[in-house]
């Protein structure tokens, strides 16, 4: 019996080559276009969505994510939360080791929590916040100590947090990093052109190398969507991300191109200066009044059908009506002109009054403040858009200087990250400075509640003030969409808007 | 010869110093904070003044200029904000790129563009003459995004002869670079064309009705030799003031063409570059540029003394 199990492996193994060969499934390039050319390629240093892309084929971390956000083992096969909290312990998955040899063990994932939580370039000291030390208990098996329950952990550990370098190529390298960066994913780092691509070798080494069926992948930053789909129907790419919702019924009508889908984590909206310097000091800020008769003037599926084609999702709060922490008691609020009107005369504005709103300079945030202004028009509330490039509208936000602004947030895995940092008293990025100590304590309570029970709760609680005050007034969740050859077998969409390679293959 | 040269020299020096001393400040008076845009969507305050901190920004704005054009001076540009490269890394990797996307564009418009502007002033007033002027006109009027789009749409996605975007190194593979480089060259080229053929055309019909070249063909030349001994070697002296002017109007078209070509030159650079307050890279570029300007004009002024015997003399 003993002996059996090696014969049996190598009789599935070589079936599976069959398999492979006999289906002409053969190693490729895979080419895939990204909206935009990611940043530095340093998990503890990078910002940027499209960066994260690139990490989920070239960095592995210690959990991951299903389609429905459920936690699974990725480097750590196993986890236990103590009684009070205080203590997570890992089983780290054996034989590992990153693209430069260095093995993968407890010491490695402790220099890393060290990295992200100590270099001054770590941008991901808050996200890390509630490890106080860690304790290396085993080869294979490490203890985290924090400062007090944290929900959320476990889902910054399946993001960048949580991605695993090379101690030895870090240690080296420093702050540098990102030039040349290691770590243990199916695919090793060979090259970067800025803004023309990013190489990646497949790994030899990784432990899970048989879900892998390529070569190598080439990102490609191709910014303009009309070119990217281009490169698709030319065969220049085989995948690409962010499909525009206006090229769908084009791709939909090319038997060679597949679409895929899934309603991302994040949220687009109008933030209104609450309290936030003598400028939160308007009509709008001060009468949660204005805010509803607003929110209430609005077709949320109507900006959906006319901007969006249908494709995305309306919404009116941090986490699309498909999450499973959506408060259904509250749902995406039909329009309705005589009620917002009704809420005008009450707030002491019968005949109507302006609003000012910021909007990015880009296409589809002035083709959604257009409509959206169309809208408000009919219950007497007359819309100004000023227009303002990125840069310059975050500073005007983060100092103050706006009424409103038309805003998003591309969303994350935990709850916790679409809404605390915004809504509590001093919520890093409450640009509002919206404040109710209810909410805050709601919001907290919610941080370190230890049932997904009492967690959701607790996040009801808040969402029952926040619709009365809507201090930001949701619209619409975007919709991740790809677009591959219909070469390309076995993609999965993830609502995190990532592509992973594993169990992707192509067929010739 | 030498004595002007070294002059025309000294006089580039202050503009390059102007010129950087205007970009800077103009990147200066940029509304927006770099550290917002670098530091992601959460924008930790810590990690700001890091930053802040690490790039100097807190320093007044002359001491911030002269820690730059100092390291410049050495060939330090400094360290792109997005991407943590150094910029001169950055620039040697994107000149040859933008180089060559110039070079063929170039020839895409003298190709067009002079024996257009030769034809409709040889054949004024015909037929020729008004088919060259609206093609000329239509070469300047179309957009070249639009054309761009256009022509990818026709000849990458329906015809599937050339890649749609992008771009391989000349080393790489040299006949697939030639490839990628067709449209985007043939798009900045046209538009370039159509200048030099109104210029080639003008200057052309003030050389036709010379005395010399009557003469010449009172002499009994052939037309063809009339025409382009003659009549052309005269008229070139404007054409190459105008295809060393058009080198600026090449890197300004380049930023476009680059754009929708997804090209990674240093139009495209330079775009990413502004949009993400990545102020070492954007002063980089425009000192880069400039000086290559300057050198363009200075070869145009070489180039007069060998096409006009006249000014040999002097």
């Amino acid at each position: 019996m003993k002996n059996l199990k090696p014969t049996l492996m190598a009789a599935l193994l070589g079936a599976t080559a069959i398999g492979m060969a006999a289906t002409g499934v053969s190693a490729k390039d895979l080419r895939i276009g990204l909206q935009s050319d990611a940043d530095v390629l340093d998990p503890d240093q990078s910002r940027t969505f499209v960066g994260r892309i690139v990490y989920a084929s070239m960095c592995d971390k210690l959990v991951d994510i299903t389609p429905e956000l459920e936690i699974i083992p990725q480097l750590a096969t196993a986890w236990q939360v103590s009684e009070d909290g205080m203590t997570v312990t890992m089983q780290l998955r054996e034989g590992v080791v990153f693209h430069d040899g260095t093995p993968f063990n407890a010491e490695a994932v402790a220099a890393n929590i060290e990295r992200s939580k100590t270099m001054d370039e770590s941008r991901r000291k808050s996200e890390l916040s509630s490890i106080t030390s860690t304790e290396v208990t085993g080869e294979y098996e490490i203890k985290l100590n924090l400062k007090g329950p944290d929900a959320t952990l476990m889902a910054q550990l399946a993001d960048r947090a949580g991605m695993m370098i090379s101690p030895t190529a870090a240690a080296a390298a420093g702050a540098d990093f990102g030039l040349n960066p290691v770590c243990s994913g199916p695919f090793s780092f060979e090259e970067r052109v800025a803004q023309d691509k990013i190489v990646l070798k497949q790994f030899p080494d990784y432990w899970n190398a048989d879900a892998i069926a390529f070569d190598s992948v080439t990102f490609l930053p191709i910014p303009d969507t009309t070119v990217r789909l281009a490169n698709l129907q030319s065969g220049d790419i085989d995948m690409l991300e962010r499909l525009a919702a206006t090229d769908l019924a084009q791709a939909n009508a090319n038997n060679d191109i597949e679409v895929a889908s899934a309603v991302s984590l994040g949220y687009q909206g109008i933030t209104f200066n609450v309290n936030n310097g003598p400028k939160g000091d308007n009509p709008w800020g001060n009468d949660q009044r204005l805010r509803q008769a607003f929110s209430y003037a609005i077709d949320r599926e109507a900006i959906n059908q006319v901007v969006f084609e249908g494709a995305f999702a309306a919404g009116n709060q941090p986490y699309p009506p498909t999450s499973p922490w959506y408060d259904t008691d509250h749902p995406v609020p039909a329009r309705d002109v005589a009620k917002a009107k009704a809420l005008l005369a009450e707030a002491g504005y019968p005949d109507g009054l302006d609003l000012e709103v910021q909007v990015p300079n880009t296409t589809v945030p002035l083709q959604l403040m257009q409509v959206v202004q169309a809208m408000a028009a009919e219950a007497g509330i007359n819309v100004k858009i000023t227009s303002k490039e990125f840069a310059t509208l975050l500073a005007d936000q983060s100092a103050g200087d706006y009424t409103a602004s038309q805003i998003g947030w591309s969303g994350r895995v935990d709850p916790d990250g679409n809404i605390h940092q915004f809504m509590t008293t001093d919520g890093g990025i409450n640009d509002s400075h919206f404040s109710n100590p209810a909410v805050d304590e709601a919001l907290n309570a919610a941080r370190v509640a230890a049932s997904t029970e009492d967690r959701k709760a607790a996040y009801d609680t808040a969402r029952d003030i926040l619709v009365e005050e809507s201090p930001i007034v949701y619209l619409y969740h975007q919709t991740w969409i790809w677009a591959h050859s219909s070469q390309l077998d076995g993609f999965t969409p993830y609502p995190d808007g990532m592509i992973r390679l594993e169990g992707v293959t192509w067929t010739e | 010869m030498l004595l002007f040269l070294m002059r025309r020299i000294l006089i580039a020096v202050p503009t390059i110093i102007l010129i950087s001393i205007f970009v800077f400040a103009l990147q200066k008076l940029l509304p927006g904070d770099p550290l917002l845009v670098l530091a992601g969507e959460e924008r930790d305050p810590a990690v700001l003044e890091l930053l802040r901190e690490k790039y100097r920004l807190n320093d007044p704005i002359h001491v911030q200029y002269f820690t730059w054009i100092t390291n410049a001076l050495q060939g330090d540009l400094g360290i792109s904000l997005r991407t943590n490269q150094p910029v001169t890394e950055l620039m040697l990797q994107k000149l040859p790129v933008t180089l060559q996307l110039a070079a063929m564009s170039m020839i895409f418009a003298l190709v067009i563009g002079v024996p257009a502007g030769i034809l409709s002033a040889y054949r004024k007033g015909t037929l020729t003459d008004y088919v060259a002027n609206v093609v000329a006109l239509s070469g300047l009027s179309i957009p070249n995004f639009w054309l761009g789009i256009m022509l990818i749409l026709l000849v990458s996605v329906k015809w599937q002869l050339l890649p749609a975007s992008g771009y391989v190194p000349l080393s790489e593979d040299f006949g697939q670079s030639i490839r990628t480089m067709l449209m985007p060259s043939f798009v900045l080229g046209t538009a370039l064309a159509a200048t030099m053929m109104r210029h080639t055309r003008s200057a052309m019909l003030g050389v036709l009705s010379a005395d010399y070249v009557r003469t010449a063909r009172a002499k009994g030349l052939s037309e063809r030799r009339v025409v382009l001994k003659h009549a052309f070697r005269n008229a070139l002296t404007p054409i190459v003031t105008l295809t060393a002017l058009l080198f600026g109007e090449l890197v300004a078209g380049a930023v476009l063409t680059e754009q929708i070509f997804t090209i990674p030159g240093f139009g495209k650079m330079v775009v990413d570059a502004v949009f993400n307050r990545d102020y070492a890279v954007v002063q980089g570029i425009v000192l880069v540029t400039a000086v290559g300007f300057i050198l363009m004009n200075l070869l145009a002024d070489v180039l007069y003394f060998i096409l006009n015997p006249r000014l040999r003399g002097q």
